[in-house]
């Protein structure tokens, strides 16, 4: 028993340390792959739709996204309805179709996300579904949270 | 005297690289947001070729939902509320040539949504909830009775999901709007 104490009390004290660079890696490999990096600043407001059968994306890759809602104009005021799509404002709608039928060049697997604001009204939203169907770009999500 | 030496020095010093590791994971921490994008998923129509007329479509099998600019939901013109379309999709999808007036079979049937120009976008959203609910019932049931488990618990893209979507198929249709 005693030559057994003995040897522990000849080991090293210190708390291994040699494989914490391992985990931290192994962390941010995680991190960095589950990051999507550009989000864009939305112009618009959105308050979501709510609903209760709903799907996920699970390939963010594959999407694009339609903002729709009232233009933020600064001190809490809003304006017209507009349509943005990545940083910047749409004005003429039947440009939509130009720019969706180049990102289906570059994905032909697209699916474009609308988000659209739950108190705006549907005719801008068919505009925008016109659009996309002149495009091809037919799989589309109505963005919405779910229902609690 | 040398053998110590390099008994001693051996290693590459490993203390900065888990503060490189830590100062990339901290970044990518802050910079993630781990929402994962939800929604209703539907496929448009692709725009009808002039030369082609539109397949031949036998009234029974098409239900017209209209949702007007007062958020009214109309089924087949007759006003119905919300919560009710879920059982009237249900019904007219399931029919199976039963009822004269409700769809031959579920691979038949054809939901058309059309809208207003003026139709509140959130009303729009429950009402395709309630339809979307309809399918996701009528997919659970068969997968229930076939399979014994819920439809959500198969694998995307297996083949008993597949099978189960083929049952059922997802054909809705969104009306082509009017002009002005």
């Amino acid at each position: 028993m005693s030559k057994f104490k003995k040897k522990q009390a000849n080991t090293k004290q210190s708390v291994p340390t040699s494989a914490m660079p391992d985990v931290v890696f192994m962390l941010l490999i995680f991190f960095m792959v589950t990051t999507v990096l550009r989000e864009v600043e939305l112009q618009v407001q959105i308050d979501y739709a709510t609903a209760e059968n709903i799907e996920k994306i699970e390939q963010k890759r594959l999407v694009s996204y339609v903002y729709v809602g009232p233009e933020r104009l600064g001190g809490g005021r809003y304006g017209e309805t507009r349509v943005q799509i990545d940083d910047a404002m749409v004005d003429d709608i039947n440009a939509i179709r130009n720019i969706m039928y180049d990102k289906l060049i570059e994905q032909p697997r697209l699916i474009v996300s609308l988000r659209v604001d739950r108190d705006s009204e549907f005719g801008i939203v068919t505009d925008v579904q016109q659009e996309l169907r002149h495009a091809g770009t037919l799989r589309i999500n109505y963005s919405t949270r779910r229902q609690v | 005297m040398l053998k110590k030496r390099g008994r001693g020095d051996a290693e590459i010093p490993m203390s900065s690289l888990a503060d490189i590791a830590f100062l990339l994971l901290i970044f990518f921490l802050v910079v993630t947001t781990i929402d994962v994008d939800t929604g209703i998923g539907l496929v448009l129509p692709p725009i009808p070729d002039d030369t082609t007329p539109p397949p031949p479509v036998r009234e029974r099998n098409l239900m017209n939902i209209l949702v007007n600019a007062q958020g009214m939901v109309l089924i087949n013109e007759q006003p119905a509320a919300i919560p009710s379309v879920r059982e009237r999709v249900k019904s007219f999808i399931n029919n199976n040539g039963v009822d004269p007036d409700l769809s031959e079979s579920p691979d038949d049937a054809i939901v058309s949504i059309k809208t207003d120009r003026r139709t509140p976008y959130n009303v729009y959203i429950d009402m395709l909830d309630e339809v979307m609910g309809a399918y996701e019932e009528l997919r659970h049931q068969a997968s229930m009775d076939r399979f014994g488990v819920p439809y959500t618990s198969l694998e995307q893209g297996s083949e008993r999901r597949a099978e189960i979507q083929e049952m059922f198929p997802k054909k809705i249709s969104i009306a082509e709007p009017d002009e002005g």
